[in-house]
């Protein structure tokens, strides 16, 4: 027998956005508070496994259709390429760079490049996640 | 170039990320795995080379001072065996191709193997006991991966024991670290060489020696606590396998190295005996194993653990002779272990089994593989022009110079045990009636025998021109005895 299930779809349709900006403020957070591309990572790939609960994993194929081992390889760019960026400046590796800018609408900000690391290690945690539950998921 | 010696570790990781996004594309897939391992080879020459000119090349990450940082620190043991890893990921590499099979070259097999070479020259150049950890952990995760990689029967059954003994050996590595780390306060390990001698109570820190013993005997198949690797490593196929057998239980044996002659020095009568005692056990059950076998594969597995035992006793002894003598054996057998793992895969590969009693006469169609063989073999019994033999001489040596000479006439007669279990495979397969082989294609034995050969070559080099490694060998060795020189170059800033 088929349930109807609208009322778990339409409240995912809702709850899923909010899921999808508290990842992004917990990990744009993560400099001065607790949170960072670790937890980001996990709240973004809960959202996506809210979505294939409420749907199924075809449709949220379509929907994103992401090929996430590929979203981790260039994770790991990522994160190795800030960590190596220090190698161009003969610096020791890992050796990270910050300065203030004055950006339009945030005004006077700190951009730090252990950012583009967290992005990586975000961009490898979603990644790793829902790799693993899709082929969980996918297995007959 | 400060950054000089985390090449060996930046190159493979940024290789297998690239070769994560087409696995499907076997051509591409060798070419950028080949490339990647030639290209930290060469970068790990050249590292060895300047560590041997400049001396000891450290680096602090994030430019911290020296015990805030994660350390990494490139003195010419480490930079010898990464080096040494290096190059036999590389031939492993080019031997897969003819060997390992489509199927598994397209699921990540070559980014397995490039994390797998990320993981052992990490876990070589750091200086810092929690980043050793998380190596360690690099390695084998990569090593669960290469161990079921594949999926076949023997392979899932093995890589439950395999997985589950080293979980526990894993937390059992973080509790001893948080021991250690709550006596001392430090986890930098040059720092904690400064640091361990101002204890008064050595008794904790015995037992913290004893425990890191326990840890990393587990990964390096110690006595009794080897019993995970015999059938662990006759799961896979003879690519991985030689792999894991050249390079997986010599990272703790390296740790244990490390740790015994870096930080657990204060209670030498303690530790190193117990360390030698365990080493000549380990000699004994790895001789018993070799001979009670007739599968090709289990034969050299337990060469394995004689060697870690023979390595382990030129460590506890704690003098020049002994020391030099283990670093020169563990460089040699990293080398011989994946060259004979090669040849056995050519030979198994040639018969369809790995039971010596179907098979015979090879010599008469293979005679370049025979003799191949019986060089490698002598190699590693220590036949004196060949690399066993300078090591394993250094080895008796200390043990005679040292308080347990009775160790020395153990490893002596062991090498008997050792020469007669390989020459074993070499009667069996080679000699007698020739048994009808399996055909192989001419390019795939060539391009499995190739790689081998020009290994063997190697190892007949670093024997016969023992004199020309011996001062790199001494190098190392003057490190592990006087860590001042380590411990200056890490607090250098």
């Amino acid at each position: 027998m088929r349930t109807n299930d609208v009322m778990l779809q339409t409240a995912t349709k809702v709850v899923t956005f909010i899921i999808l900006v508290f990842a992004i403020h917990i990990f744009f957070a993560g400099h001065y508070t607790p949170g960072g591309g670790f937890v980001g990572g996990l709240l973004t790939a809960s959202a996506v496994v809210l979505l294939m609960l409420a749907f199924d994993i075809r449709t949220v194929k379509s929907i994103l259709p992401i090929n996430y081992v590929t979203m981790t390889a260039i994770g790991l760019i990522l994160a190795l390429g800030t960590a190596a960026a220090s190698i161009v400046f003969d610096v020791p590796f890992f050796t990270h760079a910050y300065d203030y800018f004055t950006l339009p609408l945030f005004g006077e900000t700190s951009l730090h490049s252990a950012m583009l690391f967290d992005a990586g290690v975000y961009l490898v945690v979603v990644g790793v996640t829902i790799t693993i539950i899709q082929t969980i998921g996918e297995d007959e | 170039m400060s950054n000089l010696l985390l090449f060996p570790i930046i190159i493979p990781l940024f290789f297998a990320a690239i070769l994560m996004m087409f696995p499907k594309n076997i051509r591409m897939q060798r070419t950028i795995a080949a490339i990647g391992g030639a290209l930290t080879v060469a970068a790990s020459i050249y590292l060895a080379y300047t560590v041997y000119h400049d001396g000891i090349q450290a680096v602090t990450l994030g430019s911290w001072p020296a015990p805030f940082g994660i350390s990494m620190v490139s003195d010419l043991l480490s930079a010898l065996l990464v080096v040494t890893s290096s190059i036999i990921t590389l031939f492993v590499i080019f031997y897969s191709f003819p060997s390992i099979g489509v199927k598994r070259e397209q699921s990540f097999y070559y980014p397995a193997v490039l994390f797998l070479m990320v993981g052992v020259n990490g876990a070589f150049t750091t200086g810092d006991i929690f980043n050793l950890f998380v190596f360690v952990e690099v390695l084998l995760m990569a090593s669960y991966a290469l161990i079921v990689h594949g999926g076949e029967k023997p392979q899932l059954r093995e890589a439950i024991k395999y997985i589950v003994i080293n979980i526990f050996s894993s937390s059992l590595f973080v509790g001893t670290v948080a021991y250690l780390y709550s006596v001392t306060g430090t986890l930098n390990m040059a720092d904690l060489a400064v640091k361990i001698p101002q204890i008064e109570e050595t008794g904790i820190l015995t037992v913290i020696a004893v425990l890191f013993l326990i840890v990393f005997g587990f990964k390096a198949a110690i006595f009794p606590l080897y019993f995970w690797l015999p059938s662990a490593y006759a799961a896979p196929p003879i690519p991985i396998l030689a792999l894991f057998g050249a390079l997986l239980t010599k990272v703790g044996v390296y740790a244990i190295m490390r740790t015994y002659t870096l930080l657990f020095t204060m209670n030498i009568d303690y530790t190193h005996e117990l360390l030698g005692i365990i080493a000549i056990l380990t000699i004994l059950a790895g001789s018993i194993g070799a001979l009670a076998y007739f599968d090709v594969k289990k034969i050299i597995i337990y060469n394995i653990i004689i060697a870690v035992g023979v390595i382990l006793f030129g460590v506890s002894q704690m003098n020049e002779a002994g020391i030099d003598g283990s670093i020169f054996y563990l460089v040699h057998d990293m080398l011989i272990k994946a060259a004979l793992f090669f040849l056995i895969g050519i030979v198994t590969v040639l018969f369809g089994t790995s039971d010596l009693r179907k098979m015979g006469g090879l010599i008469k169609t293979r005679p370049g593989l025979g003799w191949t063989y019986l060089i490698a073999a002598f190699g590693l019994a220590g036949i004196p022009p060949l690399s066993g033999f300078p090591g394993k001489l250094l080895i008796v040596q200390g043990g005679f110079e040292g308080t347990q000479f009775w160790g020395s006439i153990v490893i002596l007669a062991s090498s008997l045990l050792v020469l007669l279990s390989v020459v074993r495979i070499f009667i069996y397969a080679f000699w007698g009636e020739p048994v009808e082989t399996l055909p192989l294609a001419k390019r795939s034995y060539n391009q499995m025998f190739i790689p081998t050969v020009v290994l063997v070559a190697i190892t007949v080099i670093f024997g016969v021109g023992a004199e020309l490694f011996m001062p790199l060998i001494s190098g190392a060795g003057e490190v592990l005895l006087n860590p001042t020189a380590y411990i200056d170059a890490v607090f250098k800033e």
